[in-house]
């Protein structure tokens, strides 16, 4: 369970973690500008488990995966938008940051509201108005790279397969 | 069902005779690129994998460009990594300072990428190869480590979105113009998770430096790839950019859509109707002509990036500016996007057309367009931008504005020191 974080459409990877911070590619450095030039407060106020709720097409931008990887390192649990970037979308999935499509949600959760997310089915659950909304579940192939723990362990097992 | 071209060059790269929209596929590369700030990271995954040699060394593009030559010391050991990863791995195509470009502007340059093939790199804007009809997409730092790895990607293979050029754009239209009224039209997420494939009459009268400019930018449309129907430019420009590596083997291929082929949607673009245009601060689906503007006052004009540094940019802009000055107390940075369009500029005189306007004439660097050196922005400043994306902060401060414009409008800009239409001056 976790409190939401909402933002609007089109949240881009410029003010997710702008580029000049990108000198770094330390997890807990970039998590300290998490979403610095949107809400310069985040940081301060986010803690382990928090969710963030936006409009369509989050993350937007640049291919860095220095977004994905900041926000996780934040301590988002998970991010849920009607629809992400595409390449951002391919990151978070690559790097371990759960994320879900769902409309609904993202339209009826609120800032503050206090959430839990059901990853294996899809079903998001706000505790504070007692709804619930169902979000796609990944498709196979998606959820076989989650299960084997992200893109680097895949490849690991490919590797080792060949030698 | 007919294939799309996009659709026709993955199914031959997955070994498939045929791929359907939504598929999942895994297909074979024949360029994986990073540059300075997503190719340590890439490396770093890449030695977590437990891979110790990468797939084919002539197959590996790494360009340090963003924040070079090195704007701090942090910047200096980035480069350091991806120098000492190339050294390492024998890189060919490691590009060091006195001889690299802005990647997307190098690559198609050098001839390391063309039509027909498969392409990723850890840059979103890797989608302007679409130009050369490849295709090519932009993936995080995980994605190029795991196609170094093993020269394979996985895909979700696209359905697309066709525009039907027809018509020849008047005298001071170009590229750029054409895409940003594409994404006014369309807006940032119009092509989301979509290919736009670009064909038709009107394709003869844009140039290659058009269309590396328009395929650019399809990304800002949410688009996986742009691509464009390979013509006689493409193949007379693919011509004079042979790649002289042997050892590359750069074979062409030229796909082209199925009669049949389906596309979610058809656009029929009149290219003699496209005025030029401006995005507005702070997406560029904040489109104006330039009819529309208003008086607008700057402070800054850059004119560069892997949109808009490319020769036809340079030519433009010195057209606009000999013999001219720009206006007091703004700056006009132009920044060419590889070295041998820098040399260009210097023997056929525009550096010194440039530099006597007023303007800052630097050499090849992302620099400003990710607001990270040689041009940053102080609050409340305004830029008009021929780069690519004007969100927040991304020239500076998160109270500065750009205003992304064709490189005619850009220079007009600079001399009337207000957003201005280069039939004016
Ligand atoms: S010029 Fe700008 S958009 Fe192009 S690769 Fe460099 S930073 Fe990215």
């Amino acid at each position: 369970m976790g409190k939401v974080f909402k933002y609007g459409e089109n949240v881009d990877t410029d003010v997710i973690i702008p580029a000049r911070h990108l000198n770094t590619s330390v997890p807990e450095e970039l998590a300290k500008h998490c979403m610095e030039d949107l809400d310069a407060d985040f940081v301060n106020r986010v803690e382990q488990g928090d969710i963030i709720v936006a409009g369509k097409n989050f993350g937007c931008g640049s291919s860095r995966e220095h977004a994905p990887i900041a926000i996780k390192a934040s301590g988002i649990q998970c991010v849920i938008a009607p629809t992400f970037a595409r390449i951002f979308y391919r990151n978070s999935l690559n790097t371990g940051l759960p994320i879900l499509e769902c409309e609904e949600a993202a339209e009826n959760i609120d800032a503050g509201d206090e959430i839990s997310v059901d990853f294996k089915t899809g079903k998001i659950s706000n505790i504070t108005k007692g709804e619930t909304y169902q979000a796609e579940p990944f498709p196979d192939f998606i959820r076989d790279l989650i299960e084997n723990d992200g893109l680097v362990n895949y490849v690991n097992q490919k590797i080792k397969e060949t030698v | 069902m007919g294939m799309t071209m996009t659709q026709r060059i993955l199914a031959a790269h997955a070994g498939l005779k045929e791929v359907k929209a939504g598929q999942f596929i895994e297909a074979d590369l024949d360029m994986v690129l990073a540059n300075d700030i997503t190719g340590p990271v890439a490396i770093k995954e890449f030695k977590k994998m437990g891979a110790e040699s990468v797939f084919d060394k002539n197959k590996i593009a790494l360009v340090p460009d963003h924040f070079t030559p090195n704007k701090d010391i942090k910047a200096a050991e980035q480069s350091k990594t991806l120098r000492e990863f190339a050294v390492e791995q024998d890189i060919t195509n490691y590009f060091e300072v006195g001889e690299m470009g802005i990647e997307h502007v190098l690559l198609p340059e050098k001839g390391i990428v063309t039509a027909g093939d498969a392409v990723i790199g850890a840059d979103s804007h890797t989608c302007t190869y679409g130009a050369l009809g490849a295709f090519s997409t932009g993936i995080g730092s995980t994605d190029m480590a795991a196609g170094m790895a093993r020269g394979k990607a996985w895909f979700k293979v696209p359905s697309a979105i066709k525009f039907e050029l027809v018509g020849k754009p008047s005298k001071w239209v170009s590229g750029k113009d054409v895409i940003l009224h594409i994404i006014g039209m369309i807006g940032v997420d119009g092509a989301l998770y979509k290919s736009m494939e670009f064909m038709g009459t009107g394709l003869k009268n844009l140039s290659m430096d058009d269309r590396f400019t328009i395929a650019n930018m399809a990304i800002e449309a949410g688009a996986k790839n742009g691509i464009f129907m390979v013509d006689e430019k493409t193949e007379e420009y693919m011509k004079e950019h042979k790649n002289k590596n042997k050892l590359l083997k750069k074979k062409t291929k030229i796909y082209k859509p199925d009669p049949d082929a389906v596309y979610d949607e058809t656009y029929v673009i009149d290219l003699s109707k496209i005025r030029p245009t401006v995005a507005f601060p702070h997406l560029p689906e904040n489109t104006k002509t330039i009819d529309e503007v208003g008086d607008i006052k700057i402070d800054q004009v850059v004119i560069g990036s892997c949109t808009n540094g490319r020769m036809e940019d340079m030519k433009i802009a010195a057209k606009i500016l000999k013999g001219k000055k720009v206006a007091k107390n703004l700056r006009l940075i132009i920044i060419p996007g590889s070295q041998d369009i820098y040399l260009e500029c210097i023997k056929n005189g525009f550096a010194e057309i440039f530099i006597k306007a007023g303007g800052v004439f630097s050499t090849p660097t992302c620099g400003p367009c990710l607001g990270g050196h040689m041009g940053i922005m102080a609050a409340g400043e305004r830029t008009v931008s021929t780069t690519n994306r004007n969100f927040v902060g991304r020239m500076g401060h998160v109270e500065s504005e750009i205003y992304l414009a064709s490189p005619a409008v850009a220079a007009a800009s600079a001399i009337a020191g207000k957003i201005a239409a280069p039939e004016g001056v």
